[in-house]
């Protein structure tokens, strides 16, 4: 995994359990990514939970068009939103599941995946492999 | 101040694919369309709000339609730009700075689903990198949890799509003229689970024109008047889950339709059950299924009593989608908001044909849902 560069800076810690970085606005509420640009003046980032809850999950059966930049051949993906709960719904990739596997409020753990030969990014498994 | 404000007349250049014609001149079209039947000349025109989001300026259409010096506002406003023109048109009027004014919105896109520019919607590269940032997947998402949370079935989300091509063989601006059955739809390659093909609508090309006329000039020409009893348009509130969403908010929170739709019965003094006919934003099967609930029209989970008593049918007690919606015609984004409103006006004056809503429609109300999360409703009234 050392080998592969995360696919932009700043989306989660650099240790050995990696954690999303969000960023805590003025207001309480949590936000991810952390935000860019002014808007970072007034948050501040906060490392979130490993450990949350299938909140909404689907398929993506066809190839996006640019900017997706994924590797080739294209091979169908998951993806879905977590819920880390008191936090934030975080939306992202979903590894090591099938459709048939997958339960709105299931628990599911972090990861840090392959994207490409060259890139990482983030995802997250069902916490209970079938 | 003009108190009321009509639609006097509607122009459509057909929906689908149009090769060899470009989107602003299918907009010039039914501009031509509109004021035909509204029985004037471009000249009468005193005020101009158009445009596209893929199909380049509206105002360029004085080219064609002729240099009489009417101001011509652009309007740019991804999928609210019809709903936007007819906002804007229609306050122009009432505000009395003109008697007559023009809305019209047309466009053209590529085949294959819409690829949005992470930047211009203000988010980072790596979500359009890595294939998170599709207008498909936020459908398929807030559907597969709706069904969960209220009981609404896959055959439900079939018999919508079955409906919107059934409503589009009976409609001559639809562009899927053809009926597609149950199975057909159900057993479809999955495009982003639950939906499959047919339950998405695709890109397409075509353009609306509405003519918008004061109460003075309604009368003064004897216009086949439809009025236009509100437009509310609204961009999304604190907390709510929409299209290109990297998070959500745990506190959850409104939904724009939602608040468009209350601003829209509360400004026209009337609720959803005096509704006769509506047509609902229904991107995909789900949209039309969750907008039912969203726009007032029936609880959470009803839909799957409606859809299995066919009370959504052309006949049915409220009729949704009556020239089979996007699905059948395909989303051309500058136009499509208005064709809903152009379909309540054919409704309103009884000249939908094989499609035409039975016992006088009085009631028409129209949604159009759009990113990065905003909602425009309008009603008409006979």
């Amino acid at each position: 995994m050392s080998a592969l560069a995360p696919i932009a800076p700043g989306l989660w810690t650099d240790e050995p359990e990696p954690r999303l970085i969000g960023g805590r606005g003025a207001n309480g509420q949590i936000v991810f990514p952390f935000p860019s640009g002014d808007a970072a003046a007034t948050v501040e980032p906060v490392a979130l939970s490993r450990r949350g809850t299938l909140w909404s999950w689907t398929t993506q059966g066809f190839e996006p068009k640019e900017p997706y930049d994924g590797p080739q051949p294209f091979r169908p993906f998951l993806i879905g939103y977590v819920e880390l709960a008191g936090e934030v719904i975080v939306e992202t990739r979903i590894v090591d599941a099938s459709p048939a596997d997958l339960i709105i409020g299931m628990p599911m753990i972090f990861a840090v995946v392959p994207f490409d030969d060259r890139r990482s990014t983030y995802a997250f498994r069902p916490e209970h492999q079938p | 101040m003009n108190d009321d404000v009509y639609i006097i007349g509607a122009g459509i250049h057909p929906f689908g694919r149009t090769d060899g014609r470009s989107g602003r001149d299918q907009g010039v079209f039914a501009v031509r369309q509109a004021l035909g039947d509204a029985g004037i000349e471009w000249g009468d025109v005193e005020f101009a709000y158009g445009g596209s989001a893929a199909a380049g300026s509206a105002d360029i259409m004085v080219n064609e339609l002729g240099l009489t010096s009417v101001p011509f506002i652009n309007v740019s406003n991804g999928c609210a730009t019809g709903g936007s023109a007819l906002t804007s048109a229609r306050n122009a009027v009432a505000a009395g700075a003109c008697d007559i004014a023009l809305a019209v919105g047309f466009d053209k896109h590529p085949r294959g689903a819409f690829n949005a520019k992470p930047a211009e919607y203000g988010l980072p590269e790596w979500y359009g990198e890595t294939g998170m940032m599709l207008t498909t997947q936020f459908f398929a998402l807030k559907i597969q949890r709706y069904m969960a949370l209220h009981g609404i079935s896959r055959r439900a989300l079939g018999l919508v799509a079955e409906k919107a091509f059934r409503n589009g063989t009976l409609c001559d601006h639809a562009w899927r003229r053809s009926p597609v059955d149950l199975d057909t739809i159900l057993n479809a390659p999955m495009i982003n689970d639950p939906l499959t093909k047919y339950m998405f609508c695709s890109p397409a090309e075509g353009a609306v024109a509405l003519i918008l006329a004061s109460g003075r000039k309604v009368r003064e020409l004897g216009s086949d008047a439809v009025r236009i009893a509100s437009v509310a348009f609204r961009t999304r509130p604190e907390g709510s889950f929409e299209v290109f969403a990297p998070s959500i908010s745990v506190e959850g929170g409104g939904k724009p339709t939602e608040i468009a739709s209350k601003a829209a019965f509360e400004m026209a003094g009337i609720g959803p059950q005096d509704v006769s006919v509506a047509q609902l934003q229904d991107t995909e099967s789900g949209a039309e299924i969750m907008h039912m609930a969203e726009n007032g029209f029936c609880a959470d989970g009803e839909q799957e009593q409606w859809l299995a008593e066919g009370w959504s049918e052309i006949g049915g007690r409220m009729p949704i989608n009556t020239d089979g919606g996007c699905l059948a015609c395909g989303e051309p984004i500058g136009a499509s908001g208005l064709r809903q409103v152009y379909e309540n006006t054919v409704q309103l004056r009884g000249r939908g044909g094989e499609r035409q809503v039975p016992n006088g429609p009085k009631v028409g109300y129209s949604h159009v849902y759009g990113a990065p999360g905003l909602s425009a409703v309008a009603i008409l009234e006979r």
